[in-house]
């Protein structure tokens, strides 16, 4: 499976379509699952963000007065999957089984290159004969770069009261 | 090993189950030989439905735990609500700014009269049958003429019940659900030291900053207080988390302060008394109060220089590098972590199961603290700390790892907590701070006040 290419155009890319974007959020999701992380690294713009906010935060909360899970900025981001990519990553090594499940999809407003668009999700990791769920909402900014769409933004939303029974966030969202 | 040896079976087993049956007898869970410099924690400790029973009863019913901080209840009438020790408990201000404990259960019929996280509330009102009380907990139900005596409360049995004890050190609010228990101050012994110093980081004040994380982890309680002091894993555990300092901050200064970890005179265990302990080393990452890495450019380097100048000024030379530039993390008997490292992390846990606790993790900030510095501090926190860190998931999976090992504890009982016993400083990576926790746990779990 692969991302939908951008025709060559000059000037203003053409919107985003619902099919493309669909496309490409299930595709993360399978790079997710099945532990692709160079690839599902290679999605992010430059100058992206990566984040976590702590469980029932509001969509709104900034990373710079709030405690999160997780704030990346690109580059801690590249090194989450470096440390991923690491046997002594203990947590994830060896592997969880994940599933996730995307649903929902919203289509927002238009940004630079791009639209903000949300979706709910359901992601499940077993380790140790434990299943975790996860679950809640998504919030992309998705542009269409050259070099075909890219995530300018993603943050995870836990719709849950708490961490519990989870004791971490070791796989990516 | 007399009386061990008159145990026909037992004498004609291996050499560990001697020890078993020398410690079963003495009523403990430990074995402290100071002289042949062993120090032996019984696995059954981790794992035992008896064990937990008891520590309910003689620990969590009779020690201080730790109910909040005053910065989370900043004007007169705040509340919030919080599970501590097993209780749903209402930590709130009246109306004239006294702060109060209570226990969040209705005196008529037990619904939980305050349901929402934190709030500001003049009153609290049951949902159920609609009885109300102050926020000094006093009942202030009105109702028809005749349905409950004249005199009805004037006893005060229908307040909301009072949690027996709230005392306060440096801002941080403690319960204690036995009347009789000594003073805050007194319990907390010359642990008053590490809440002075982390008091003393600002001239401000601390707050909480916005954000909890609470998660869980499938282990003992008591895992989790050793593993928040323990030095001595710190590389094994978190090499991940050293690429990354490495990368980010440079390998010469990385492994100097992890030399740091075990050189006397930059490294030490502290002893506060009561099971309360801490190590104190100088590691390698930034600190936002007053020790800046080279990421954070000439603009960091010149806020640590001021942020130094400040405390030098305040509380002197020596206690301003103490505060600046020591690492330290703290246990609090029997189930607070003051972590004062790369930023300041307050953590209390709870047993819910012999093999499952509750974590509530906090951070804790100067009030007034400078934008940039402060996301420093939320950064620095999150790239080692919690669930989603480069540190913390890892930790998890050594805790519940080790608890899933404890199954086999009949064949291999004992956990060793030797480290360093023959010393007479022990440094940060070794294990005299698991030892004070311990001794005191001992000490407790057979009775003794």
């Amino acid at each position: 499976m692969s991302v939908a290419t951008m025709p060559e155009t000059s000037g203003q890319a053409p919107d985003l379509t619902r099919d493309e974007i669909e496309d490409f959020l299930y595709y993360e999701a399978e790079l997710l699952d099945n532990w692709s992380l160079d690839e599902w690294l290679a999605l992010f713009e430059r100058d992206a963000t990566y984040e976590v906010p702590t469980a029932g935060a509001a969509d709104d909360v900034d990373s710079s007065t709030s405690l999160f899970y997780i704030a990346d900025d690109y580059q801690r981001l590249c090194y989450r999957i470096d440390r991923l990519k690491s046997k002594a990553a203990h947590s994830e090594w060896p592997r969880a089984d994940l599933v996730r499940l995307i649903s929902n999809i919203r289509i927002g407003e238009p940004v630079a290159n791009g639209r903000a668009v949300t979706c709910k999700f359901a992601c499940f990791r077993s380790k140790h004969h434990n299943t975790d769920t996860f679950v809640g909402h998504i919030r992309y900014v998705i542009t269409r770069t050259a070099d075909g769409l890219k995530i300018q933004s993603k943050r995870v939303m836990l719709d849950l009261n708490s961490l519990r029974p989870h004791g971490r966030i070791s796989i990516l969202l | 090993m007399d009386e061990a040896s008159t145990s026909a079976p037992v004498f004609a087993e291996m050499g560990r189950n001697l020890i078993v049956t020398a410690t079963l007898r003495t009523g403990s869970y430990i074995i402290d030989d100071r002289e042949r410099g062993v120090f032996k924690v019984n696995r059954d400790a981790f794992t035992s439905e008896d064990v937990l029973r008891r520590e309910r009863e003689l620990i969590f019913n009779k020690c201080w735990l730790f109910l909040g901080h005053a910065s989370e209840l900043k004007n007169p009438n705040d509340y919030l609500t919080r599970s501590v020790g097993g209780q749903e408990v209402i930590f709130n201000r009246d109306r004239k700014g006294e702060f109060h404990a209570f226990f969040n259960v209705c005196p008529h019929r037990g619904a939980q009269v305050a349901r929402e996280k934190c709030g500001n509330a003049i009153a609290f009102k049951c949902f159920y049958h609609g009885w109300a009380f102050n926020n000094n907990g006093k009942f202030s139900t009105r109702s028809q003429p005749g349905v409950y005596p004249t005199d009805f409360g004037e006893d005060g049995s229908v307040d909301l019940a009072v949690v027996p004890r709230l005392e306060s050190y440096r801002d941080f609010f403690f319960v204690n659900f036995d009347a009789g228990a000594v003073p805050l101050p007194e319990y907390l012994s010359r642990s008053k030291e590490m809440f002075d110093i982390i008091a003393d980081h600002s001239p401000n004040g601390m707050e909480i900053v916005g954000g909890v994380q609470e998660y869980s982890i499938r282990a003992n309680w008591k895992l989790l207080v050793e593993n928040s002091y323990d030095g001595f894993h710190a590389v094994q555990t978190h090499e991940t988390y050293f690429d990354y300092l490495t990368k980010h901050i440079g390998p010469d200064h990385v492994a100097k302060a992890v030399a740091n970890i075990s050189r006397p005179g930059a490294s030490r265990a502290l002893d506060f008394g009561n099971g309360h302990a801490a190590i104190e080393t100088i590691a390698a990452w930034g600190r936002p109060i007053a020790r800046s890495i080279p990421p954070w450019g000439e603009e960091g380097k010149a806020k640590a220089e001021a942020l130094m100048k400040e405390l030098e000024a305040r509380v002197g030379p020596e206690r301003a590098v103490r505060i600046g530039d020591r690492d330290r993390n703290i246990g609090i008997f029997p189930n607070l972590v003051l972590n004062d490292i790369m930023a300041i992390t307050v953590r209390t846990f709870y047993p819910i199961a012999p093999n499952l606790m509750e974590v509530n993790s906090w951070a804790l900030a100067p009030v007034g603290e400078d934008p940039v510095t402060r996301k420093h501090r939320l950064d620095n926190f999150l790239e080692f700390l919690g669930p989603g860190g480069f540190a913390t998931p890892d930790d998890v999976e050594a805790l519940e790892s080790a608890q899933r090992g404890y199954a086999s504890s009949r064949f291999s009982p004992w956990n060793d907590i030797s480290r360093g016993v023959l010393k007479e400083q022990p440094a940060a990576d070794d294990e005299a701070q698991m030892r004070s926790f311990w001794r005191q746990w001992d000490r407790l779990m057979r009775g003794a006040e």
